[in-house]
């Protein structure tokens, strides 16, 4: 299946969300970013077209939490990027574990790290932290806001170049 | 499942570990048992956890290597490989070509050990008391040859942005050789001492068997993704490093038991071999290390970048702002995606099986909880 | 009146020996196993370190007693008893040469096998009481496996019986003057010496106390002296099931003839105990553990059909002849 099929493929229920992404600079062919309504809509159709699931996680990205979903293909060289914005006072994304079972500990993971809700997973509780945890450690303080402008702007350019520090 | 008793009678719950035998670390797992038949097996992580995601975010680049190390004990130059070739893409740092000949051929010596320590307490879950001696015999070569240029038996720190930090010399080289030499002789031994036995085909034999849909939609990689049949490897699939220049094969299996994982192992510790020959062979003179500033700033992206390990793909994926330490890193494990497999194939069969589907999916805790 | 003092001093003897052998074969075990993995075994404590196992029988002897909560205590303290009494009990009746015999008892077959089979008593009790799901499923697994390989190994000395008639052991080796059984029962001799590396518990076939499944299977919860006694009764186990298989099956005593021969006999007794016990050895460090299934099915489908049909040969071919 070549690039430009899948592309179509994905276009046809996401217009706006697909955009090539440069392989050499992020490791990635593909980059989609699909709203938490369709994302399993998508990611079904990834199931059909025989993609692995590589990992689930998020970025904190303050006003909103970016959740990561990474696919890759067996066949030949292709990975996909697939990013979803959600609220970060209101953290809550269907699961996928039911199209991806793998996908049930990673996104017990996220969970625990974030605080993110998966929607209908079949048993969201601590993965890796303990039980009684009060916090979720890989939330960023609120004070970070002009960090993350920098980050997005990164991810608009897409690509990185050394800059040498003191 | 809930953790209480139940009432009918028929079933009961055995806790496995954090401390038994054959958890190897300290994984607990919680069995719901009829019998010695297992119905329900909830895998519980984190008694190793230490939040190497939070550590990365608050370091410097260069200060994160040691951590590496410490996610797959066994494997440890993996992983050192994985965290220099994200920052050397990402940074654009060209390594020169002796520098990457090295970190091939000490990786795949670390793959072999790793290998070895997994075949002895493999047969150790199994019963089988004396393998383990003898691999850790030749794992002992191995260890000391990297000793020997690295200055740490296991938990290296070894590769740096741009380079590798000690120079391979001419005892290393020579040592290398003879190894390959004996470890070709001792597969030999290994091959007729285990794995014909009857006993032990036997016991991994239609065990534990991951069909490929089930292994992508877990996620699963390695070793234990190629039991199954699927040639994919990390080092063929997506070159990195100097991998293309290298001829060797991918093992597979084709059942996707417990047999075929351990014969894909088996077999990758003749193909590592392989490589280290070739490289050997072909390892040019010049500098092992270029110059970089002693503080890298990335600019703001992202990038995923992802290599083979001894279990399978590793990968990292990092989000930067720009500044001198990451905003986020992501690292994936390949344990972590494999043994979350553990509860679907242990259904049904018997605690003797769990154990060794437990063993011959190769597990570093560390790894699974960072 | 002979018999008391003869009946307390071979009993003296008895477990003299027991107590000797047991450190002897654990020292040779460690031994064979360092050998036999590329290392050298105990070698610190005495010269090559033939003192290391009365060390640890005495560090063993000083360990404290930790019984576990809400144990079953009376039976919990019974089992290692249990475990080591009859064990000591079937030494009564084995032959180790001509006069070298503590009673020769017209049933001393039927008495080892009875004492034998109390041993899955012990083991069972063990595992009930110590209030611990990896010892129940030892014991449970410890009962159907002695269940199970006894049925053959009865049914294989029984071809043995057929062709002495006897049921005394000294008889029994007298019988196999000039040829040991061996040679005529061969398929006999396997089918009881797996049987015996099977009631033993000893590896392929640990199951009980499978460690990397059960961690110590029936004896997880005991400590000091309790798991010494398991562990002597172990040892010494061994050595009844290989002096039952001289006796029947290589001739017990007999060898080129020595000075004193109704005495010294008993040198050719032990050097085929040992190698036997030798023999169980190298098993151990060889083999993989089976499974409780393959085990179950090796022994009702494969050895229980074969002994009976090599019962049923020896017997037609007796009577032909």
């Amino acid at each position: 299946m070549s690039h430009d099929a899948l592309k179509q493929a994905i276009q046809t229920i996401l217009p706006e969300a697909v955009k090539d992404s440069s392989y050499n600079e992020t490791g990635h062919h593909l980059d989609i970013t699909v709203s938490s309504e369709s994302l399993v809509q998508l990611v079904e159709v990834l199931d059909q077209k025989g993609f692995y699931l590589v990992d689930v996680t998020a970025v904190d990205l303050i006003p909103e939490i970016e959740v990561v979903y990474h696919f890759a293909l067996w066949q030949k060289l292709y990975r996909i990027i697939v990013r979803a914005y959600i609220p970060r006072n209101h953290p809550e994304i269907p699961t996928i574990s039911h199209i991806y079972p793998g996908a049930d500990w990673h996104e017990r993971e996220t969970f625990d790290f974030f605080g993110i809700k998966f929607l209908n997973h079949p048993e969201l509780k601590r993965l890796l932290l303990p039980e009684d945890a009060d916090f979720h450690p890989l939330l960023k303080k609120e004070s970070l806001l002009e960090k993350v402008e920098a980050v997005r702007s990164g991810f608009r350019k897409g690509g990185c170049r050394i800059t040498y520090g003191d | 499942m809930e953790i209480s008793a139940d009432r009918d009678g028929n079933t009961f719950y055995l806790n496995m570990g954090p401390q038994h035998p054959s958890t190897h670390g300290v994984l607990r797992v919680i069995l719901k048992m009829n019998g010695e038949y297992i119905q329900e097996a909830e895998c519980v992580l984190g008694y190793i956890h230490r939040m190497h995601e939070k550590i990365g975010e608050s370091m410097f680049f260069s200060q994160f290597y040691a951590y590496m190390s410490r996610m797959d004990y066994l494997s440890a130059m993996a992983y050192n490989h994985g965290y220099t070739g994200l920052i050397e893409k990402m940074a654009g740092i060209e390594p020169p070509l002796r520098a990457e000949y090295i970190r091939v051929i000490t990786v795949e010596l670390n793959r072999i050990s790793s290998h070895l320590v997994w075949l002895g307490a493999y047969l150790l879950d199994l019963g089988a008391f004396t393998p383990i001696m003898y691999a850790f015999d030749d794992r002992e070569m191995i260890l000391d040859l990297l000793e020997s240029i690295t200055g740490s038996r296991l938990t290296y720190s070894y590769f740096r942005f741009g380079g590798v930090c000690k120079d391979i010399d001419e005892d290393f080289i020579r040592g290398t050789r003879a190894f390959i030499k004996k470890m070709r002789s001792r597969l030999k031994m290994y091959d007729t001492l285990v794995t014909k036995n009857v006993i032990f085909i036997g016991r991994v034999k239609d065990i534990g068997i991951i069909s490929q849909d089930m292994a992508r939609r877990y996620g699963a990689t390695g070793p234990v993704l190629r039991g199954s049949g699927i040639e994919y490897d990390i080092r063929k699939n997506e070159p990195y490093s100097v991998y293309p220049e290298f001829d060797f094969d991918i093992p597979t299996g084709s059942t996707g038991d417990a047999r075929d994982r351990y014969l894909v192992r088996v077999a990758e510790i003749e193909q590592s071999l392989r490589i280290i020959e070739q490289a050997l062979d072909r390892l040019p003179d010049g500098p092992y290390r270029t110059e970089i500033p002693p503080f890298i700033e990335l600019e703001p992206g992202d990038c995923y970048f992802p290599v083979e390990s001894a279990r399978g793909e590793f990968g990292i994926y990092l989000v930067s702002n720009g500044e001198k330490r990451p905003y986020r890193m992501k690292l994936r494990t390949p344990s972590f995606s494999n043994l979350s497999l553990f509860n679907e194939l242990t259904k049904g069969y018997m605690i003797a099986d769990a154990v060794s589907i437990l063993g011959s999916l190769d597990l570093v805790i560390p790894e699974i909880d960072r | 009146m002979i018999v008391l003092p003869r009946l307390a001093l071979s009993i003296l003897m008895v477990l003299g020996f027991i107590a000797l052998n047991g450190m002897m074969l654990v020292y040779m075990e460690r031994k064979v196993a360092g050998h036999m993995q590329r290392r050298l075994g105990p070698m610190e404590v005495g010269p090559h370190g033939i003192l290391q196992t009365l060390v640890d029988g005495i560090k063993l002897i000083g360990k404290q007693y930790i019984p576990p909560y809400k144990i079953d205590r009376p039976l919990y303290l019974l089992a290692p008893v249990i475990c080591f009494v009859p064990v000591v009990l079937a030494f009564i009746t084995l032959p180790f040469s001509e006069k070298l015999q503590v009673r020769d008892l017209n049933v001393g077959l039927l008495v080892i096998f009875a004492l034998g089979s109390m041993t899955v008593l012990s083991l069972f009790m063990a595992g009930w009481s110590s209030n611990n799901k990896y010892s129940l499923i030892g014991a449970f697994r410890s009962v159907s496996q002695s269940l199970a390989y006894e049925i053959p190994m009865l049914l294989s000395v029984l071809s043995i019986v057929l062709m002495t008639n006897t049921l005394s052991l000294r008889e029994i080796v007298e019988a196999q003057s000039p040829i040991p059984h061996i040679v005529f029962q061969p398929v006999a001799f396997l089918i009881f010496f797996i049987c015996c590396v099977a009631e033993t518990n000893r590896a392929p076939f640990d199951l009980p106390e499978a460690e990397s499944e059960l961690t110590a299977g029936f004896h997880t919860e005991y400590s000091g002296m309790g798991f010494a006694l398991f562990f002597l009764a172990e040892y010494t186990n061994i050595v009844v099931v290989c002096a039952t298989t001289t006796v029947l099956f290589l001739g017990g005593w007999k060898g080129i003839p020595l000075p004193f021969m109704q005495y010294t006999g008993v040198v050719w007794f032990l050097i085929k105990l040992y190698l036997l016990v030798f023999v169980m050895m190298w098993f151990r460090w060889t083999y993989p553990r089976v499974r409780i299934d393959q085990l179950l099915n090796l022994s009702w489908k494969v050895l229980t059909p074969l002994a009976l049909i090599n019962l049923v040969v020896t017997a037609v071919v007796l009577k032909i002849i």
